[in-house]
């Protein structure tokens, strides 16, 4: 998977890992729930590893990228830039 | 404590600049219902929310309130880029530009810097509680007028994406709410004045 494809799988698990946290967070007994949050935060955190190790850390410590002689977390791009992300313009739900 | 994580919750892509757009969106940055009024209201409240769900709920919520708040920032700024002198004068982003050029700065889209004056934290669970899903609310209500006034698809998926969280928000915050009214009435009646002074 290229840095964009990569990264659109991660935002997907990602998010599907945090709708699941709000909805524990007032079903703290939903065992159907907690079994999915457990699977999807494991899935994702394989990605992470396979986009970190590709393409520089996520976060600046508890990353899966190696720290070598290169600082890579100061490294564009950043968020906020268009180059950083892909595109889901008339793909979301309406 | 927070991480930061470099990436935004769902993407932001805008590669048209729109200096019309720029100027209205920044509403959900600095206005009244926006994302740094959602993130304070709720990272402030927490510190006297009864019951570990509603805690969790406004610990949570107002995290990703931050995470909205730098797409909306993120929006802003890509909306800016690249525009010409006439198409700032014409949008009437003009009044903005000569005082923050093109930063990103918490102002309502009518130019009223931010306030926290916007919020409460009222040391009332139940009154607290009340304000967020009304507050959720009126966020969801914004985000549908920016997605009236609104044509360019690479705007409208993450506006889109804003305003369904804005519901499933408040649908948590109802929950937290019931969970805490439930607490409230068990316990003692009454006990709202835990959060007042000593007697």
């Amino acid at each position: 998977m290229n840095r964009d494809e990569l990264l659109k799988k991660l935002t997907e698990l990602d998010f599907i890992a945090v709708d699941l946290g709000l909805f524990l967070n007032t079903h703290p007994e939903n065992s159907e729930a907690i079994k999915a949050y457990n699977q999807v935060i494991a899935t994702a955190d394989t990605i992470r590893m396979k986009y970190e190790e590709n393409f520089g850390p996520l976060c600046s410590f508890r990353s899966y990228a190696m720290n070598t002689q290169d600082w890579q977390w100061k490294d564009n791009p950043w968020p906020w830039k268009t180059d950083a992300n892909f595109s889901l313009a008339g793909k979301e739900c309406k | 404590m927070w991480i930061y994580e470099k990436k935004l919750e769902f993407p932001v892509k805008i590669t048209q600049p729109d200096a019309r757009m720029a100027k209205i969106i920044i509403e959900q940055f600095g206005g009244g219902d926006g994302e740094l009024a959602a993130s304070l209201r709720y990272l402030s409240q927490k510190y006297t929310m009864v019951t570990p769900e509603a805690k969790a709920t406004l610990n949570d919520i107002g995290t990703e309130e931050l995470a909205h708040l730098e797409m909306v920032g993120t929006m802003v700024h890509q909306l800016t880029q690249g525009l010409s002198k006439q198409e700032i004068q014409e949008a009437g982003l003009d009044a903005y530009y000569v005082s923050h050029g093109l930063g990103v700065y918490p102002s309502s889209a009518a130019g009223v810097p931010f306030t926290a004056a916007y919020l409460q934290s009222k040391g009332d669970p139940i009154t607290d509680l009340y304000e967020d899903m009304a507050a959720e609310q009126k966020a969801r209500s914004t985000y549908e007028y920016l997605i009236d006034m609104a044509d360019s698809p690479e705007v409208l998926a993450p506006l889109r994406f804003l305003r369904q969280r804005e519901i499933v928000h408040f649908q948590r915050f109802g929950e937290a709410l019931e969970i805490a009214r439930d607490y409230l009435n068990r316990e003692h009646y009454f006990f709202m004045q835990q959060n007042g002074c000593k007697k």
